[in-house]
């Protein structure tokens, strides 16, 4: 019983925080510096009961009715979300200053949607990763549309309201099938099911339809139309929280459900993943081409990125799943940064910002441009930034798992991909002294902080890959691999 | 500490150290210093060099300066600098390109200073980065980090039509280099775990990516899988090279460049895919090197012929240039895959030619350029009576170019085409048509340029070249005369480096030394391609 309180108690830490910012929000005139320093204060409080925690607790232990595992998976896991959320609440800062939107509401359901991300990466259960893929789907649902005054804003809750609640319904689905085929929702028990003998078409039907919901969360292709819409019609700072945090633990859950527990019956859905990190990568980064607008080109970048991930979960194995970890590390510090400059660039409020608008900002503020410089280079996957350092881990892993064409065509649509973040570049560089005059950045103080600490992190990740990996594979050694 | 003592580290990182300066010391106002900057560190760097010179020992070990570090080590990949004779020769010519390059532009380039010091300084150590790696990782960061500079010395500096040269120069690349990459991948894990899944069980060895551990287990690998990796290597080498069907990125490329970046471009740039090509795909792919050997010939004598005759109809200096470029380079790759010691000393010898004497013609064009603004060969005439001195550099060059004896061109050419005939009489006839050809369009070009009246009255005024562009051109022409004259000592370097190459990819070659060609029976033109 001690030892159940003990394992939840950084989600119980962060749930009871967000309260206290919730009910802070409520009086009139409270900052949204106060607040946000709050919050992240609340998720540094975490992460330190998350280390105190995983100190005094064996990895293979199981808790709450076994559905609640404290591995070095689920806690790699957690760093990533809570770096991610921590970011997009320093990103957020000056944005809420700038509308007069109740920061704490805002501030309290990113907290929540952190907390159900934080259960995803230790669910051992069906139900339980349900629950926390719920809780953190309901929280981003209202903070995708959390400027109601402003149209797109709605467009964008809406459809991905209705559209999540549909994956979540499939999603229910598959999960009675598969309850239906093996008598279980522990991930350990149908592992073993599988493993005996050749799964049932119960069970196959159950597994496509999980993946189904499970690929409509990390915005794979075929399951990704709700994203551009939505990264588009978002207030920058959730949309680039939602690329990152809810995608990185929608992998952890795909990680733990598909390269872990239904392993043995890989033969089924292998060859599905496989098409369908092919169709991401290729589909993603050719929509991507022709946006003129940044955010929702961001949008078909993170959708490619996805299926680059992909390409690591096919390959499976400890080096797939490691690979991926990596990645999910690499693609948060990265992908923030970027949107970090497009909320930097939102100068006049809430809209998208067209390409065209980077005209001459290296000029203008040369120091911003070579951060997103490195972003673009790190998203292309061009060294001596990290983004490459992942790939190469995540190719190497599928060459090592034979996928050969699988890595040609990923290695070809990232160089493909390069077109596009490259017209980003060209604009920002290259547009000088054609009398184009720059956008005019507003004073954000901690938007250009945060961006400064991904930057250093792509460099720094990108030179010396070792320890990150590293860590990365520490992740990987308790999953409920066969 | 010890990482500082290295030499090769020294000269790698010094022009890094030098874009670090000009980018946080100096304000964008400082144009005087940022130029000083720039100049002091290109210097110094060409001055630390220099001891490889003599300080490298051709009889020594493989790769000598070595410098081995622990970097990631659970992939197997380390940093791992070291050169052979082949690298010390190709780090002098870019770092005296380099240094070249930076002195040049101080007229030419009128904006964003800062940027464009910074980024030619990043650019060269990128360079030498990928001459000194040791390590397919390392190898392939330096490979693409300088893709990035160049991207923006074409986009931001170049011409009229920058952004689409410079985009296209980057997709080329990087989709070359990506195939490589997967290349790589697939050699790497032959070596150690084998790629499971197709059934191809690996070596067992621990798993690296050091080149010179891959070296010795380069034999083992099967005939099938070579040719893969071989594929994949080709892809991303004979872009860089350019090769025949790959060139079409290279003249929009030069002619949109700064002079400077034209410079880096032809001097170095291109020389990294025939270094690609002799320092992994001949000796780690000795099979596939060997079965390729038509192949690529074929598209060598493709290059040399189809470059000199496109470059004949070239109306644009510099365009007539690039194209020049690419029937050099044939010349490079024919010796290179005649797999002999004359053959590939020639090659490697004609890969220092090419950057002293195409170097040395960009320059030459960008003088004229800075004082008319134009490259059309019709908008020149007569210029040997205005510009003297700039005539007769341009002579000498040009000379250097077609291959004259006394001068460097010569030598290499002579080599490969000994090379060549030692294999094939056809390869040294067709290849020889393409001397003739180059000295049509070299001479051709000069006597519309220098000959004849004056028929543009802003001609008549032009002044000569100023003694800093002189200085520019100056070493070039020494270097030239010395290896025409006296090749011995570059030579010399590069000799045991490419009997060791020649060892890997053709064995019985070395013990027994084919007649000369004249003499050998007509029957087997090809006796001696199969090894």
């Amino acid at each position: 019983m001690l030892g159940d309180i003990l394992a939840v108690l950084p989600e119980t830490v962060l749930a009871l925080l967000g309260m206290v910012v919730l009910l802070a929000g409520l009086g009139r005139g409270r900052s949204p510096l106060t607040l946000g320093a709050l919050t992240i204060g609340s998720f540094l409080l975490t992460g330190v009961t998350l280390s105190w925690v995983a100190g005094g607790i064996a990895p293979d232990d199981r808790f709450m009715f076994g559905m609640f595992a404290v591995d070095r998976f689920a806690i790699f896991f957690k760093v990533v979300v809570l770096l991610s959320s921590s970011l997009a609440v320093v990103l957020s800062l000056d944005y809420l200053k700038r509308h007069d939107y109740r920061p704490g509401e805002y501030l309290s359901l990113l907290m929540f949607a952190t907390v159900g991300m934080m259960t995803m990466a230790s669910g051992v259960n069906l139900a339980a990763i349900y629950v926390g893929l719920e809780l953190m789907a309901l929280s981003t649902y209202v903070l995708a549309g959390y400027f109601r005054r402003e149209v797109r804003s709605h467009e964008a809750a809406a459809k991905y309201f209705v559209l999540g609640a549909l994956s979540s319904g499939i999603l229910l689905y598959g999960l009675s099938l598969l309850y239906g085929a093996t008598g279980s929702l522990d991930l350990a028990t149908i592992s073993g099911k599988l493993a005996a003998g050749k799964p049932s078409m119960a069970a196959v039907a159950g597994m496509a339809l999980l993946a189904c919901g499970f690929l409509f969360k990390v915005a794979a292709v075929p399951f990704h139309m709700w994203t551009p819409d939505v990264y588009e019609g978002a207030p920058t700072p959730i949309t680039a929280f939602m690329s990152v945090g809810p995608k990185a633990a929608a992998f952890a859950i795909l990680l733990r459900v598909f390269a872990g527990a239904l392993a043995p019956a890989e033969a089924s859905w292998r060859p599905l993943m496989w098409g369908v990190a092919a169709l991401t990568m290729v589909w993603g980064n050719i929509a991507a081409l022709t946006q003129d607008n940044v955010k929702r080109m961001l949008a078909y970048s993170s959708i490619a990125h996805a299926g680059y991930a992909l390409v690591g979960l096919v390959a499976g194995g400890a080096a797939g799943v490691q690979s991926v970890l990596l990645y999910m590390l690499i693609y948060t510090v990265t992908n923030l940064g970027a949107f970090g400059f497009v909320i930097l660039l939102e100068s006049r409020g809430y809209a998208g910002e067209t390409v065209a608008d980077y005209a001459g900002l290296a000029r203008k503020h040369p120091l911003a441009a070579f951060g997103m410089l490195l972003f673009l280079l790190s998203l292309g996957g061009i060294p001596p930034t990290a983004g490459f350092m992942g790939k190469l881990y995540l190719f190497a892993a599928a060459i090592r798992a034979g996928h050969v064409w699988l890595v040609v065509i990923a290695v070809l649509m990232s160089a493909v991909s390069m077109f596009y973040y490259l017209r980003i570049v060209l604009q920002m560089y290259l547009r000088d002294g054609e009398g184009v005059e720059p956008a005019p950045l507003v004073a954000s103080a901690w938007t250009e902080r945060a961006i400064w600490v991904c930057a250093l992190a792509v460099l720094v990740i990108g030179l010396f890959p070792g320890p990150f990996a590293a860590a990365a594979q520490a992740g990987l050694g308790i999953m409920p691999l066969p | 500490m010890e990482f500082l003592l290295n030499p090769l580290n020294q000269i790698c990182y010094v022009p890094l150290l030098g874009a670090l300066i000009i980018i946080f010391a100096l304000k964008r106002e400082q144009t005087r210093a940022i130029q000083a900057v720039a100049t002091v560190t290109a210097g110094l760097d060409f001055v630390i060099s220099l001891p490889l010179w003599w300080r490298y020992l051709p009889d020594g070990e493989p790769f000598q300066f070595v410098f081995k570090a622990s970097w990631i080590p659970s992939i197997g990949s380390s940093y791992h600098f070291g050169v052979d004779g082949i690298s010390v020769l190709l780090i002098l010519l870019t770092t005296l390109l380099g240094f070249i390059s930076v002195y040049s532009s101080f007229t030419a380039i009128t904006h964003r200073n800062k940027e464009y010091y910074a980024f030619l300084l990043l650019l060269q150590t990128g360079m030498l980065g990928v001459f000194m790696s040791l390590d397919f990782v390392l190898f392939y960061v330096f490979w693409e980090v300088m893709l990035v500079p160049m991207y923006f010395l074409i986009g931001v500096w170049g011409g009229p039509r920058k952004l689409y040269a410079a985009i296209k120069f980057f997709m080329y690349t990087l989709v070359g280099s990506v195939l490589m990459l997967v290349g790589i991948l697939a050699l790497y894990f032959y070596n150690s775990t084998g790629l499971a899944t197709i059934g191809l069980p690996g070596l067992g060895n621990p798993a690296t990516f050091d080149v010179t551990e891959l070296f010795k287990v380069a034999p083992q690998i099967p005939g099938g899988l070579q040719m893969w990796i071989f594929l994949a290597f080709f892809v991303g080498f004979a872009i860089k090279v350019p090769m025949f069907p790959f060139h079409t990125w290279l003249p929009d490329a030069h002619v949109e460049a700064p002079t400077a970046g034209s410079v880096i471009l032809a001097g170095v740039l291109l020389k990294m895919g025939t270094y690609g090509f002799i320092r992994f795909s001949l000796p780690l792919l000795p099979d596939a090197t060997r079965k390729a050997v038509p192949w690529m010939v074929g598209l060598a004598l493709i290059g040399i012929v189809y470059g000199a005759l496109v470059a004949m109809a070239q109306k644009d200096m510099k365009k007539l240039v690039a194209y020049s470029s690419v029937s050099h380079l044939g010349f490079v790759m024919l010796g290179m895959f005649a797999l002999n010691p004359s053959g590939l000393s020639g090659s490697v010898l004609q890969m220092i030619n090419h950057g002293l004497s195409t170097g040395g013609l960009f320059l030459l064009v960008g003088i004229v350029y800075e004082r008319r603004h134009t490259r059309m060969i019709a908008d020149y005439g007569g210029l040997a009576k205005v510009m003297p001195v700039y005539a007769m550099l341009f002579m000498i060059i040009t000379m250097a170019s077609i291959g004259l004896p006394t001068l460097n061109g010569f030598v290499g050419e002579l080599l490969i085409l000994i090379g060549a005939f030692n294999r094939s009489t056809a390869w040294a006839v067709v290849a020889a048509s393409g001397i003739v050809l180059g000295a049509a369009y070299m001479l051709w070009l000069y006597q519309r340029v220098f000959f004849g009246e004056i028929t543009h009255e802003e001609n008549k005024t032009l002044t000569d070249v100023t003694r800093r562009e002189a200085w520019t051109l100056i070493p070039l022409v020494v270097l030239c005369f010395w290896i025409g004259l006296y090749p011995k000592p570059f030579l010399r370097i590069i000799e045991p480096s490419i009997r060791r190459v020649v060892q890997v990819v053709d064995p019985g070659y070395l013990h027994h030394p084919p007649m000369p060609a004249a003499q050998a029976p007509a029957a087997e033109p090809h006796g001696h391609t199969g090894g």
